[in-house]
Parts: C-alpha cells; structure tokens; sequence
C-alpha cells in the first residue's frame, strides 16, 4: 500500500524541490479552489523569478496575490489579471511580466500539455493580438492560430477530498482549472479539505485519477469570497 | 426615446428560444436573465464551468465553492451541471452555445468586435471573451449607440485592437437593433420615438434602410 500513498505530513514535504525560476501551474478561479496552503508555504520558501500559470493573480493581501508582496513572480500568464493594485504596480514598473492568454486556450493548453500534445490550433485570437506571430493554418476554410501546450515543474491544486492514492473530487465550481493543473505539473501537490481511504470515493466519480498527483496534503481553507451578492429573501 | 439599460436586456431576452443555452457577459447581458419569457426555458453558461447558473443565493446559502463567471456569488438551477474549465471552453469553442451576449467598445460592418483593450490604458484580461466570440453560432453584442462625446461605436473597421473577427451577427443599441451581413449594417428595428435619421446620423459604417423599419416592443 505504502507504494501508492502520496499523503505527506507537513507543507515543507509538499512544496519540496520547489526552486527559484521555476514553473507553476495553479488551479482556481479567481479566490475560488485555490491551494491556500500551498500558496502560503511558497511565499515562506521565499523561491522567486516564478513563472506562474494561472486564470487570475488573486488579490492584494491573499490568494496568488501574497506571492507579490516580495516580488517572487517574475512572469504571470492569465487570461484576466484586474483585481490587486500591487499588480498593477509591478506591471507598470517592469517587475512583473504579463502574458495575457485567453481563457479557454489557457485550459487547454494545461489539458494539452498534461496529454503530451505540444500544441494545438484554435479559433480564438485569430485577427487579435493574441494571434499575432503565430502560426495559421486553415481547415474548412476558417483561419485558425497555433497554440504551444504549458507544461510546470509544480502544479499546485486545490480539491474536495482525496484518498490516499491521490484521486480526487472536487466540489462545485472550485472544480475550474484543477483538473487541468494536477496533469500539467512534473510534480503535482494537492491540497484538500478531507483525506479518506482507497475505496471511500466511488471510482466513476473521480474526477483527477491519482495517476496525476504526486503529493497529498489535508490543509485548512480560510475560502474568502471575492464578490458576495445574495438575493433579498 | 433611447432605450434605458434594462429595456436593452428586455430586447435581447426576446431572441432566446426555448430551449437555448445562453452565456450572458458582464453588464447589461446579465441583465438580460430577468426578462426572459415565463413561456421558455433558457439555460444560462457561465465559463468558469457550469451549465444552468440559477439566482443570486439566500444569506444561508452562500458557498464560496459556488461562483459565476463574474466572481460572484450564485446558486445552480434545477437541472445543471459543473465541470472543468477545459469542458467549459469545449462546449463554448465547439459551437454548443446557442447565444452568447456580450458588450464591446467598437463593432465593425465585417463583424468585427473589439471589446477588451484600449492603448495606452491598463490592460486586465480578455478573460474568456475571446474564445466565446470565436465559439458562439449567435453573437448579440449589447452597446450604446455612441460614445458619450457622441462618436459613433459602428464603425467601417474597428480601430481598437479585436476581440474577434468577423463573427458578430446582431447588434442591439439603446437606438436600435442591427443585423450584420454582406459588409453592412442592416437596420432592422428601430427603439420607440427614434428616428431612421437619428440612427443613420449616429451610425459611422454604412447602414442599409429598406422598407418601413419597425419600432422594437419594450
């Protein structure tokens, strides 16, 4: 059994290997499934020129956003990068290199590069700056632009549950870009709300097989809401 | 009179069939949600991956594991779905989404739509306006007529980087609703109390008036 357990015991064990200039690929909506511990342990390893893949860059003071405060990102791909003033800053004073990509060919090419394709066409961001000095070739007579699949030396996830051999749910859209992220990491470390047994989750209901994760930890989430709206009862 | 924005979302809540699966965009297009028809069922996408985003929740039924597209707060409808955001994007991508309402800065006669970057100032993010514009069978673009310093925003070429090109087919202003095709705008609905010249005035690409032009019901 030993074999296939991937649980460690302390956020040191989980984010070990982790150096400066390297590639992580992070899952998470904006605030939402994001590996709150992973996050933190990054910011206390002190690791920088980080390349990090990610939808969004958290905000000021929490989420992506903290790896900010000691200029530990050099380079942050994102399709929507408008919510920390910090960012802002670092973009305009030359800290920070941005590569907007957009958001569906930034899932895919976490899929793609975690499905060993190097690389894709796609409609989206033909004609845009995004297609600019990239390849086009048509098929059916539409114009589509090649895409390089995204592969990081860690993925770091944020899921539901997983048991010990690393198979994971998630839970409602705090699912978003995690699937993609455990396939894209040399190293994938999840961090979830609850470990159980082999067996406990059925196994049609896995949504990342464990073949995919490296490393398991049991955090505990603070789960902040970017925008809370609730309707008059 | 121009139309308000909430009449613009009562308009293009008409478009939407029974049975359509819609994604509706930041702004006046989610407005769009609170006049559709009690005699269809739509079912609205939002792109962070789920499939019949249901209303606002109660207080007790906050979950910070249940967002929309637009970070906020929301509940699932009867009937949804969830999945990753490679799913989302496929389904977008693949042309499974019947509507997709968006607004934009400029709009040009081939179609084209720029919607998410103006020079000089900070760019945030296409987010995911990109791959629904190259995806979506039926793009309505929602905008007002014209700027505030009364410069058209349907244009002969956009002059703002693109979103996307030649994919936007329908058009609805506070003035009136446009269809795209053959390089030009065609008028095809008129908000109530404007006129076909206000309109023709305020649009800088070339229009094409044929017939009587109907006022819209809102």
């Amino acid at each position: 059994m030993a074999g296939f357990d991937k649980v460690v015991s302390s956020y040191e064990e989980a984010m070990a290997g982790l150096k400066n200039d390297m590639t992580i690929i992070a899952g998470g909506f904006g605030l939402c499934g994001i590996p709150e511990g992973l996050i933190a342990q990054i910011k206390k390893m002190g690791v920088s020129g980080l390349t990090v893949v990610s939808n969004n860059c958290g905000v000021d003071g929490f989420g992506l956003g903290i790896l900010l405060e000691d200029k530990q990102i050099r380079k942050m791909v994102a399709s929507y990068v408008g919510e920390n003033a910090l960012f802002e800053k670092q973009l305009l004073n030359g800290e920070l290199e941005v590569e907007l990509t957009p958001q569906g060919t930034l899932a895919e090419k976490m899929r793609a590069g975690g499905a060993g394709i190097p690389a894709f066409f796609t409609a989206t961001g033909y004609g845009t700056p995004v297609g600019e000095g990239k390849e086009v070739r048509e098929f059916n007579g539409r114009p589509y632009i090649m895409e390089e699949s995204i592969t990081g030396d860690f993925a770091i996830v944020k899921a539901y549950k997983a048991d010990r051999y690393g198979n994971c749910i998630y839970r409602h859209t705090a699912q978003n870009f995690n699937p993609m992220a455990a396939t894209a990491g040399k190293i994938t470390v999840v961090e979830v709300e609850e470990i159980v047994e082999p067996g406990e989750i059925p196994p049609s209901q896995i949504h990342t097989p464990g073949i995919y994760v490296d490393r398991v930890i049991q955090g505990t989430f603070e789960k902040r809401i970017e925008r809370k709206v609730t309707r008059s009862a | 009179m121009a139309l308000s924005r909430e009449q613009i979302a009562m308009r293009v809540a008409q478009e939407f069939k029974d049975g359509s699966y819609v994604n509706l965009g930041i702004g006046i297009p989610t407005l769009a949600a609170n006049y559709v028809s009690d005699d269809i069922s739509v079912m609205l996408q939002s792109e962070n991956g789920l499939l019949g985003m249901g209303r606002y929740p109660s207080e007790n039924e906050v979950d910070a594991d249940m967002i929309n597209a637009g970070k906020e707060t929301v509940t699932a409808s009867t009937g949804a779905s969830i999945f990753s955001s490679a799913e989302s994007f496929a389904m977008i991508r693949g042309g499974h989404v019947d509507f997709t309402v968006l607004g934009a800065f400029e709009v040009d006669q081939q179609g084209n739509i720029a919607s998410w970057m103006i020079p000089g100032k900070l760019v945030k993010g296409m987010g995911g306006a990109m791959d629904l514009v190259a995806g979506a069978k039926n793009i309505i673009v929602t905008m007002t007529h014209a700027d505030k310093h009364g410069n058209s925003k349907l244009l002969e070429h956009c002059k703002l980087p693109l979103t996307g090109v030649n994919c936007i087919t329908h058009i609805i202003t506070d003035l009136a609703m446009l269809e795209i095709k053959d390089n030009a705008f065609h008028l095809r609905e008129r908000a109530p109390g404007v006129s076909v010249d206000e309109i023709r005035e305020k649009t800088a690409g070339n229009l094409i008036v044929e017939g009587d032009i109907p006022e819209m019901r809102v």
